[in-house]
């Protein structure tokens, strides 16, 4: 399917929760949802046979200044097309709910944004961080992020 | 031998001390010779050269490592058990090098012709594996305790049909006397017991096929026994790191180290007497006598050593029960049709 | 001791066992995690009862450093350390991504030889793969012999562009160098010199019984699962899918060879095993022989420079890339903010999703088919973290 037959049935189907869809995009279309739908969306978007998305190749977090995004990769195996979810949430309350229980894989990736963004993956079964240390304060890919001076009594910049 | 000690020295306590402390030599310099050996046969079946520096092909280099290991600092983990730690290492030695007193290196020289020899190497082998369970015991890690408590299940499960392919040829041969049994297959490779042994023609040639099985049996299990590739689940480098020896270092680790070596050619030499004529020359009378027969002893354990070499270089390693089904369900049976089938030969 | 909870009593013959279970730190330093990684394992004696991947160790901040960067191009060297062992494919990855922001099409000889480059590289990085799988299972033989023809990949890729380990050779829109005079040669002998050992390799491996016993049927992932889980690469493929982004997302020019994808069959065993994985592997090296001689062939003449752009100052907007890296599906999220720095890239390696799946498949296994298992999803620790 192409993106604009996928973005048209999402709209039928979810309406309000479409919240933009950007055909025109400089390189690769995106759709954007509420965060509150996307558990929903990724559900129907995995089940429905016509769309039969049971692939997440990526899942990434970036931080806009203000908002948080949280943008999903999917793809398909059997159908052969790829489409881009986005969701985006404020700074201060980057609260999404987890895509794991549709996706197995997201659960590392989740992880991993919460680790370094901060986004906080609601419903997520073990949500911890992953690469940085578990006692590190602070999420790196943050843009007003700064570096500690000091890490368990060690010096951090150097 | 002990007849010419005597006069040489006239005491008999040093003579006993030079007896004794033959082996203690012998089990130095194989164990350096079976080093550089190992390498070298692995460098070259893995397109390498190893080591070339040290000396002449790099000679020297187990006598450097030795070296090296005895300059060692020598640390006992704090929260080990220090006394079964340090006793551990003793204990692994301490039974490998008792085996070499009933082992006939040459008709004229055996640390202790015993008439139970055989029933005594069983017996002081096994001495190894509380060795190997209290070092990993005593190490208080919990990767060398799977490594001692896997070393336990295996000799053990691998003495059974070791023991079995032993009672094989002591209802062929009448004693437990590793001398006589050696004595029993003289005359050439035709009386060698794989071939029968000096039997009349029949059941020779009934016993051949039986006991080239039990042979390779009991190589299987001694393979087993020195804990080395494909059985070498108790070290299992990329498992449990070193197992039961992760936690030695200096002397200690040496020790284990030598211990592994000379372990491997006591069970060599025991398949050696066993079913390849011992100290036996494969001519008859040519090329025999007390220096020939040292001369052969040697040669043919080396022989089956080297063989071990070439297996641990080419097989990956079994898994754990593995290991087990082919001792309980594939080695047992099988030897125990052979004890049985052997005892139908030989009242025959 | 840490005891965590009582399992079943074992019962036999009226009197009651208690079995405790217990809990084994496997790395960071263990020879067979493959690199930096802590698994925690709780374990009924031989029996692995649970697996928690622990890590970080190797995190290079790689994310935050591409941030800060001036220069799209600068972040090339910095992506050649994810994954050491298969620097041209990231480079790939990469390059495709940033090339495909800024909308460049690089000349065909540029493809060609890029193509070449990182099939060699996917060759070179299989040998590693297998060989220290054959360590892990306990065959340390193999894995010298196939560092001696991997030497032989570097040697090539050495004359190439200098480096033997992190190239720095692909350059957005181009190539550091082209090929010296000759190399296609060399390369067409590497070729069929490669050939005969890998029989030999399946020889003294992948066929041999023990090596069989130890893997067939140990650690199956189902095709499902393996979907569900993100699995790419000859992690995937093993378990019987059928999907190869070389040919099912076809990116630079590997559209025009005639190859196959190989996929596992569960000869031995059950499709998915750890067995699939190997053999998965050593018929990749196969193809992506054929697919080096092939392009050897076809190779166009022209500047490997002449598309370089000056300045490399995208629009504002966002790509998601991916290529077949060796080992599976290595995608690059670039976005750019019309700055000539990146602002956000996100890597997408492989290796991290595919070890996200070893505690689902290796519950009730052995701490030797623990082994197996981490051993054939040949992950690669720096680029797990980072």
């Amino acid at each position: 399917m192409t993106f604009q037959e996928i973005a048209d049935l999402l709209q039928k189907k979810f309406g309000e929760a479409i919240t933009l869809v950007k055909a025109d995009a400089a390189v690769d279309p995106f759709i954007t949802v509420s965060a509150a739908s996307i558990k929903d969306i990724a559900l129907y978007l995995r089940e429905d046979e016509s769309l039969a998305f049971d692939y997440l190749s990526c899942l990434s977090g970036v931080d806009r200044k203000g908002t948080l995004e949280v943008v999903y990769h999917i793809a398909s195996m059997t159908l052969r097309h790829k489409l881009v979810l986005k969701v985006s949430v404020p700074t201060d309350r980057p609260e999404v709910p987890s895509v794991e229980s549709v996706w197995k894989s997201a659960n590392w990736h989740e992880r991993e944004a919460y680790d370094l963004l901060g986004i906080i993956f609601t419903d997520h079964p073990d949500l911890r961080r992953i690469l940085l240390p578990y006692d590190w304060e602070g999420y790196p890919l943050r843009k007003d992020y700064e570096v500690p001076e000091f890490y368990n009594g060690m010096r951090v910049p150097y | 031998m002990n007849q010419l000690l005597q006069s040489f020295f006239g005491d008999t306590l040093l003579t006993h001390i030079v007896m004794s402390a033959l082996p203690l030599l012998f089990v130095l310099v194989c164990a350096l010779v079976t080093i550089y050996v190992e390498m070298k046969m692995a460098a070259h079946m893995q397109d390498r050269v190893a080591y070339m520096r040290t000396g002449w092909h790099g000679t020297l280099q187990p006598f450097a490592d030795i070296l090296k290991l005895l300059q060692k600092e020598d640390i006992i983990p704090a929260a080990a058990d220090k006394l079964l730690f340090m006793l551990a290492p003793y204990i692994v030695f301490i039974g490998t090098y008792a085996a070499f007193a009933a082992l006939p290196f040459s008709s004229a020289y055996v640390g202790s012709s015993v008439d139970l020899g055989l029933f005594y190497i069983i017996a002081v082998s096994a001495l190894v594996v509380i060795g190997i369970l209290m070092a990993g015991w005593a190490s208080n890690n919990k990767w060398s305790l799977f490594g001692a408590i896997r070393s336990a299940s295996q000799i053990i499960s691998y003495e059974i049909p070791a023991a079995l392919a032993v009672l094989a040829v002591v209802m062929i041969t009448g004693s437990l006397n590793m001398d006589a049994i050696s004595k029993f297959q003289q005359g050439g490779v035709q009386n060698w017991l794989v071939f029968g042994g000096p039997l009349p023609i029949v059941q020779k040639l009934l016993l051949i096929p039986i006991m080239l099985t039990l042979a390779v049996i009991y190589y299987v299990c001694s393979m087993a026994e020195v804990n080395r590739t494909p059985f070498d689940i108790p070290e299992a480098e990329s498992e449990l790191v070193q197992g039961y020896n992760t936690e030695f270092t200096g002397m200690k680790f040496a020790l284990f180290y030598l211990a592994e070596y000379a372990n491997l050619f006591v069970v060599s030499a025991i398949a050696v007497v066993l079913f390849f004529g011992g100290w036996s020359s494969p001519f008859g009378s040519f090329m025999s006598g007390p220096v020939w027969d040292a001369f052969w002893f040697i040669t043919k354990g080396m022989i089956f050593v080297c063989v071990n070499i070439w297996l641990r270089w080419t097989l990956p390693r079994l898994r754990v029960d593995q290991l087990m089904y082919v001792s309980w369900k594939v080695l047992v049976p099988f030897a125990l049709v052979c004890v049985v089938l052997v005892g139908a030969i030989m009242v025959m | 001791m840490i005891e965590t909870q009582q399992s079943q009593p074992a019962t036999s013959r009226g009197t009651t066992l208690r079995t405790e279970e217990m809990i084994l730190n496997m790395g960071p330093q263990h020879p067979s995690t493959h690199g930096v990684l802590r698994l925690e394992l709780v374990v009924d004696g031989e029996i692995v009862v649970d697996v928690i991947p622990h890590m970080g160790y190797l995190h290079r901040c790689f994310e935050k450093h591409a941030e800060a960067m001036t220069n799209y191009q600068q972040v090339v060297p910095y992506v050649d350390r994810m994954d050491y062992l298969s620097s041209m494919g990231n480079e790939f990855a990469y390059v495709v991504a940033a090339e495909k922001l800024l909308k460049i099409q690089v000349p065909e000889r540029v493809d060609y030889i890029r193509v070449i480059m990182a099939e060699l590289q996917r060759i070179a990085s299989h040998q590693v793969a297998i060989g220290t799988y054959g360590i892990d299972i306990g065959a340390f033989t193999p894995f010298l012999f196939l560092f001696r023809d991997r030497e032989r990949i570097l040697d090539l890729i050495e004359e190439v562009c200098g480096a033997r380990l992190l190239y720095n050779y692909f350059w957005i829109g181009g190539l550091s160098h082209d090929l010296p005079p000759g190399w296609v040669e060399k390369a067409k002998e590497f070729c069929a010199y490669l050939k005969p050992n890998i029989t030999e390799l399946n020889n003294l491996l992948t066929f041999n019984k023990i090596f069989i016993e130890r893997t067939a049927n140990v650690g199956v992932l189902p095709k499902d699962v393996a979907i569900n889980y993100g699995c790419s690469g000859p992690m995937l493929r093993a378990s019987g899918v059928d999907w190869d982004l070389r040919r099912d997302d076809p990116y630079s020019v590997y559209h025009k060879f005639d190859w196959q994808v190989s996929v596992g069959r569960g000869e031995v065993g059950t499709v998915g095993d750890c067995w699939d994985r190997n053999i998965v592997r050593v018929h990749e090296m196969e193809q992506s022989l054929r697919i080096i001689e092939q392009a050897l062939e076809q190779i166009p003449e022209g500047n490997v420079q002449e598309k370089l752009p000056k300045r490399i100052m995208p629009v504002a907007s966002e790509v998601y890339a991916r290529t077949e890296a060796p080992r599976g599906e290595l995608g690059f999220y670039i976005v750019s903010d019309g700055t000539g720095s990146p602002y956000r890239i996100k890597a997408r390696g492989p290796s991290f999703v595919n070890l996200s799946v070893i505690a689902e498949i290796s519950r009730g296994a052995m701490i030797a088919d623990l082994v197996a298992i981490l051993g054939s999803t040949d992950i690669v620790l720096g680029e797990v973290d980072r």
